[in-house]
């Protein structure tokens, strides 16, 4: 594509997830309960996969040669929701619908719930593993889609996640990519005094993956990183996405207490008021 | 005497009956599949060899995954190619999977819905000199309560393959419980198997108990019945294969007349192929049971026969509980 015209869609892109973010907060509000600093801070990524980077079609979820995008944190559910009723898997009017009875919302996604979600999950470090089986079933069948994992940081306390690691890595799994939402926060406080990941770069890399590290909230960068990594034929990928947790709110924003609840009415309308595009804190590109 | 129309093992009562683990039937049926179904594929936790998976291993390498001693990986792995259009088998002693693994199957596979089969070797007390931690003694209370799971306990080598390659025949999970040692081939090729249906292996006139068995066990109930016949005590003995789905029918056809029950497993006598007898007898005709397997215990190392008998399930505790219970019957 043109400069030019990247350049366009890249603020493009950056003005969905502004959308994304305040359909997260009415979304969360409206539910009552729910989960407020993932969703916020992964809006960027969501948009990003589901407007650029992934090969997909929102009117047929179930067509054979389709990217998968796996999320394995599965409590972040609220954003990829969203971003794909934006996307038109299905009608805007049915976020409201999230954790109440009878709805395809489930809390934690669920897959025959709602097409287009791939997996189940919730219980924490199951995703990776799930799409390494996706994975593996496109090099049994000779296909050409890619498989995205998108995992939690806290989830990195999970011993199957690691198991997974070592089995992608033993078999060099290059058509699967993670992306871990390295946001430092987890329900009982800062992941380095919960459960310390760092060194997480040298972690990753002694099990034999790739490893690249991106500003979550600067979606040209976290593009790039996603064709890098799908070239990379050695060995599976894993970007670390640095985020801030409740991006996009101020009164949110790196505070962990944020993890696990919804906003309030006057929390939400505050919110809603905030939500700024990406400027300030870290390195992004930016519209008012 | 034996029923005729199941063409069971004329020898079945022989000193040197034909024996055979359990496993090998595993080992074969899923061979099988694999030649029949390219998208049959096959995980190893380490253990390819005690399960007989490395038969299918070493036909199809390409197939086959070995992900190492990580059993809630091999079960999600699993998943991830049950949702994307293989049969995955999973196999492990079931002290791990669906031990260790029991939530991950419960996400990623049974709520799920992925087609993936649980192979869960050395189960039961039978397991013997590696004693409890490896011995499966829940397996079948904490998989028969998942809602849609499908639950086969094979009796022998024969059975064990046709129930392997009958758990293809659906796209939903289900659960397989397969033993370590050489236990009596009662079975033959031509005997019929139908998943979820009961078989009356031992018949009488005027039987005053139904020994309901389940596994290699059922030889143990069969040489009770035997010996009951000549003491007095004309006895049923149903060969229960499929634990889930339960076949009531069948429950109260063998029932009706003997009004009594004595259930044998090798397993804890809570949560097991007794308990769901009895939930369906409660509600349907509730009469007198007595349960014969593992008393709220864990058991130990030992050699099976010894086992068996230590914890109370050989012949003569079943002869035992079902004198007891036509007893209770008749009080």
């Amino acid at each position: 594509m043109p400069e030019e015209l990247y350049e366009d869609k890249l603020k493009d892109l950056d003005k969905k997830a502004d959308e994304a973010r305040k359909l997260i907060i009415k979304t969360l509000l409206e539910a009552g309960s729910g989960h407020s600093a993932g969703p916020l801070d992964m809006a960027d990524i969501f948009t990003a996969f589901y407007f650029h980077i992934l090969n997909h079609d929102p009117k047929k979820p179930d067509w054979p040669d389709r990217d998968r995008l796996i999320l394995s944190n599965g409590h972040i559910c609220p954003v990829r929701y969203v971003v794909m009723a934006m996307a038109g898997y299905f009608p805007i009017e049915e976020l409201k619908t999230l954790r109440k009875i009878d709805s395809r919302l489930q809390g934690h996604p669920h897959r025959t719930a709602l097409p287009g979600l791939e997996t189940t999950s919730g219980p924490l470090g199951e995703g990776l593993s799930q799409g390494i089986g996706i994975a593996l079933a496109a090099k049994m069948d000779k296909k050409r889609y890619r498989t995205y994992v998108v995992t939690g940081d806290g989830e990195l306390n999970e011993g199957n996640i690691w198991e997974a690691a070592m089995f992608a890595g033993k078999i060099k799994l290059n058509n699967l990519t993670a992306i871990v939402d390295r946001n430092n926060i987890q329900i009982d406080g800062f992941t380095e005094d919960v459960m310390p990941l760092e060194p997480l770069r040298a972690k990753w890399e002694s099990f034999n993956w790739h490893v690249l590290e991106v500003d979550a909230h600067n979606i040209r960068e976290f593009i790039d990183a996603i064709q890098e990594a799908d070239a990379i034929y050695e060995k599976p990928t894993v970007i670390l996405a640095h985020s801030i947790p409740g991006k996009g709110v101020e009164f949110m924003e790196k505070d962990f207490h944020w993890h696990g609840k919804p906003p309030n009415k006057d929390e939400a309308k505050l919110a809603l008021q905030e939500i700024r595009t990406l400027g300030g804190k870290i390195k992004s590109e930016h519209q008012s | 005497m034996l029923n005729p129309k199941l063409k069971l093992n004329p020898k079945l009562f022989d000193k040197d009956v034909e024996v055979k683990p359990t496993r090998e039937g595993f080992g074969k049926g899923l061979l099988a599949l694999g030649e029949m179904n390219p998208n049959v594929v096959a995980l190893s936790a380490d253990l390819a060899e005690s399960t007989h998976a490395h038969l299918f291993a070493e036909k199809f390498p390409e197939r086959f995954f070995e992900v190492g001693i990580g059993e809630q990986n091999m079960a999600a792995i699993g998943a991830g190619l049950g949702v994307t259009g293989k049969i995955a088998f999973i196999s492990s002693y079931a002290t791990f999977s669906p031990g260790k693994n029991w939530e991950t199957i419960r996400t990623t596979i049974v709520y799920n819905q992925a087609n993936v089969k649980i192979a869960g070797h050395h189960a039961g007390i039978m397991t013997g000199p590696d004693g409890a931690t490896h011995q499966a003694t829940e397996d079948i209370a904490i998989t028969r309560c998942w809602p849609g799971m499908q639950v086969y306990v094979p009796c022998d080598a024969i059975e064990s393959q046709k129930a392997t390659i009958a758990s293809a025949n659906i796209t939903t999970p289900v659960y397989l419980r397969y033993t370590r040692d050489k236990t009596p081939v009662m079975t033959t090729e031509e005997t019929p198997f139908t998943a979820g249906k009961m078989q009356d292996f031992w018949i009488t006139d005027n039987p005053q108990a139904t020994i309901f068995a389940t596994g290699y066990m059922l030889h143990y109930a069969l040489v009770a019945a035997k010996e009951l016949e000549e003491e007095g005590f004309p006895t049923l003995v149903v060969n229960v294969a499929t634990i889930k789905p339960l076949d009531e029918e069948g429950i109260m056809k063998f029932t009706g007349h003997t009004k009594a029950v004595v259930t044998v497993e090798d397993h804890q006598v809570m949560g097991g192929m007794g308990s769901a007898i009895a939930e369906c007898l409660a509600k349907t005709n509730p009469l007198p049971i007595e349960f014969i397997g593992l008393q709220d215990t864990f058991a130990e190392s030992g050699t099976p026969q010894e086992l068996v008998e230590k914890y109370g399930m050989g012949v003569a505790s079943i002869k035992k509980a079902v004198k007891k219970v036509i007893k209770r019957k008749n009080t």
